[in-house]
């Protein structure tokens, strides 16, 4: 035996294999006729009409929540002891994560495990209601009207597509101005009613009293309050997957502006309001701060832990210019009934009775969208003590003004691009004009990435 | 005659039994390797070669994510990064094991453990740990941060400055582990070769550069190969870190991230696939590159 042929032969095998691969690839690629565009680029399926999956009355169901949610589902568990329902705590879409699309997209493709019902984040709806079996249950199909027509007007127009409800709204984050009454009696400040007043005292107190503040615009959040309340057309959805984005204007670029202003006399807060550094050293100095109707008990109560008889809220900053008041909103969230649910009837009891539920609502963190527990909430937040003065009038006629025209539903969270975009600029110093062609290119780019058309 | 017989057959059994064994321990890797490696491989060059109604699209999956616009930013982020990672690696591991093998012989157990201590943490919750020690206010290393001039968490998270602080969490997690290995290796270079050396009049440097680290060149071209295929991989640095600041790091930093958003945020897997290829094509011409160039496989 020739030994020096020995190691050619496997050389030949492996010549041939590469070969075959070779020609397996080169056809593969060829046969690559097809087109390649993403299921995003697709119409969205109509919806055909719902058909509850074979129901089980004595089947147990799987509740998702997110942190602040799960004493909603403690105060269920402990007034229905007999009830079969399992727990599970997620992230709830915070800070524009997009874990229940994840996980939902996996049951689809696996067939079974969806939960019965849903916590999402606001930008769930956008997938959630559409394709041909929408993950979340026509709402509107399956409790009377009567008990939906008791929610706050408007509530529900964030998840109705094609006049259906595909959720039950939890709360509102319509915005106010908090302030704190004893600071701003002690410096002798009137509190503002327009922007443009608040402005103007902003660079007074930056002159009289440095260091306290007007305002934050350090977190993601801030965009709500600033540019939804300015009514910036910053993603108008002007049809299914068609949208025009305009950041130049005039609505925005006079927030913009204005803040710009502000931020350069340092009188906002450059970073989170929740930011460890801003709750230990700044936020005894907020003189004001626009926000959500939650701020007054989970911000200025709980995390700041101002004390009692200071902290009170006044209407909406409205423009000089604009016909009244409109505010945007921090939150405001809502709950999803799955369409694949064995138990419907135990689903829908447990969203009713979170968004219902008297004593249940009066002590939850925030504004509920049920108008009859909106009125006991607000009583029990005022016998509280807590503030300094009567919040419930501007609460209340500030849940009507919330704009219409942000479309919170896009795929995408305007909240996500403003961190990403703005607040290293902000950080490094910058103002917000200069960066508003990346924010608009950001934006853009963004909404097609989803499979939006951008139209402007 | 007869013995050389009986002798042969018992080498030959002895022999048998070890390759028995031998195929005993490949055969439960291979089955892990096929299951968790080649079929997921196989099935995501699938995945990239068609569209999500199954259908062969060809390189058109590769087009379209190359025009995607994170794309570029993304790989771009990840090559900083790793440039960043793979030399410090190279130099402080080195470095640390070699001073460790010649100067604290004695306190050495004492020294690997605590090098060794932080990657025993899970990969998450050493994020979370930096998320507080990033933080100027809240930071046992506050002063620090400060003397930098940053005072909060946001000048800290600077775009610019996000490679070096991932290569500083990953360097922490992750190279404790790297110095017991090198340590192992320096330990296998037989004393008399070193003790020649230094009979010759070689001094602790030279026998560090002329001959240590000449005999580690095998294990620190394993160590780049390995470390460069994790690195590629980023995604639980920057996805942490995005969360906790607010969104303030895109959500697509790294490769690993943007297939993540093109499979979950945008429900395209093939596009994702495609990404995970690239990334694959992108480490196994990197570590073909280090085998040859190190010569890994040869035999001495």
């Amino acid at each position: 035996m020739n030994l020096d042929k020995v190691p050619s032969a496997p050389r030949v095998r492996r010549g041939r294999a590469a070969l075959i691969a070779l020609i397996g690839a080169t056809t593969l690629v060829a046969a690559g006729c097809a087109d390649a565009a993403p299921p995003s680029a697709e119409p969205a399926a109509a919806p055909s009409a719902f058909t509850p999956v074979a129901q089980q009355e004595d089947s147990g169901i799987v509740v998702w929540v997110d942190a602040t949610r799960q004493a909603a589902a403690d105060a269920y568990k402990a007034a229905h002891p007999k009830a079969k329902i399992e727990v599970v705590s997620y992230s709830g879409g915070a800070g524009g994560s997009t874990d229940l699309q994840t996980k939902i997209q996996l049951f689809d493709r696996t067939g079974e495990g969806w939960p019965d019902v849903a916590w999402p984040g606001i930008q769930d709806p956008s997938w959630a209601t559409t394709g041909k079996t929408p993950f979340a249950a026509p709402i509107s199909d399956l409790i009377p009207k009567e008990t939906l027509d008791q929610y706050a007007a408007g509530a529900h127009d964030l998840c109705t597509v094609d006049g259906k409800v595909y959720c039950l709204r939890n709360d509102l984050a319509q915005n106010v101005l908090w302030y704190n009454k004893k600071l701003m009696d002690e410096f002798g400040y009137q509190v503002p009613t327009t922007w443009e007043e608040w402005a103007e005292l902003g660079l007074k107190v930056a002159k009289e009293h440095p260091g306290y503040l007007v305002g934050e615009v350090g977190s993601a959040g801030s965009v709500n309050t600033y540019f939804w309340g300015s009514r910036c057309p910053m993603s108008s959805v002007t049809d299914d997957k068609q949208l025009s984005v305009n950041l130049h204007d005039p609505k925005c670029t006079r927030m913009a502006t204005m803040l710009d202003e502000l931020l350069a006399k340092g009188v906002l807060g450059k970073v989170s309001k929740f930011d460890t550094g801003f709750v230990k050293d700044q936020s005894s100095k907020l003189l004001m701060m626009p926000g959500s109707s939650w701020f007054g008990k989970v911000v200025f109560e709980a995390a700041y832990k101002t004390p009692a008889g200071q902290i009170a809220a006044a209407a909406p900053l409205k423009f000089k210019d604009d016909d009244k008041a409109y505010t945007g909103a921090g939150g405001g969230g809502m709950w999803f009934v799955s369409s694949h649910s064995k138990n419907l009837k135990a689903s829908l009891d447990f969203v009713q009775w979170v968004t219902q539920n008297p004593q249940y609502t009066a002590k939850a963190g925030t504004y509920p969208a049920y108008k009859p527990a909106a009125v006991g909430w607000l009583t029990a937040l005022q016998s509280s003590g807590y503030f300094a003065n009567d919040i419930a009038p501007v609460l209340t006629s500030a849940a009507d003004n919330i704009w219409t025209g942000w479309k919170q539903s896009t795929a995408f969270s305007q909240e996500k691009i403003y961190g990403e975009k703005i607040l290293p600029a902000i950080t490094a110093g910058k103002t917000i004009t200069s960066q508003l062609d990346d924010w608009q290119k950001e934006i853009e780019n963004k909404a097609k990435s989803l499979g939006y058309t951008v139209k402007n | 005659m007869a013995i050389a017989i009986t002798r042969h057959r018992r080498r030959r059994s002895a022999a048998d039994r070890g390759s028995r064994a031998a195929y005993g321990f490949v055969g439960g890797y291979a089955v892990l390797l096929v299951l968790f490696g080649l079929v997921p491989l196989g099935y995501a060059l699938w995945m990239s070669v068609t569209n999500h109604k199954g259908q062969l699209v060809g390189l058109g999956n590769f087009v379209r994510v190359f025009d995607d616009y994170r794309f570029l930013g993304a790989f771009a982020h990840v090559a900083i990064f790793l440039v960043e990672w793979l030399l410090t690696l190279m130099v402080l591991v080195v470095a640390l094991a070699l001073m460790l093998h010649a100067r604290l012989r004695r306190t050495a157990r004492v020294v690997r453990f605590l090098y060794y201590l932080p990657g025993a943490f899970a990969g998450a919750a050493s994020v979370l740990l930096w998320l507080i020690l990033l933080d100027p206010v809240a930071s046992p290393v506050g002063p620090l941060l400060r003397a930098f001039g940053w005072q909060t968490l946001n000048q800290v998270i600077a775009p610019e400055n996000l490679p070096p602080i991932f290569m500083v969490i990953a360097f922490w997690t992750g190279a404790g582990s790297w110095i017991v290995i090198m340590y192992g290796a320096l330990n296998g270079i037989p004393d008399e070769i070193i003790e020649a050396a230094k009979i010759d009049g070689a001094n602790t440097f030279q026998i560090a550069t002329r001959i240590q680290i000449p005999m580690l060149r095998r294990w620190i071209a394993y160590m780049l190969i390995l470390a460069f295929a994790g690195g590629t991989q980023l995604f639980v640095e920057p996805q942490l870190v995005s969360t906790a600041s607010g969104g303030q790091v895109s959500d697509a930093w790294s490769p690993n991230q943007l297939a993540y958003q093109f499979a979950f945020a945008a429900a395209d897997v093939n596009g994702a696939a495609a990404i995970s290829v690239y990334l694959l094509v992108i480490s196994l011409g990197c570590a073909a590159l280090v085998v040859f160039k190190a010569r890994l496989f040869d035999k001495d």
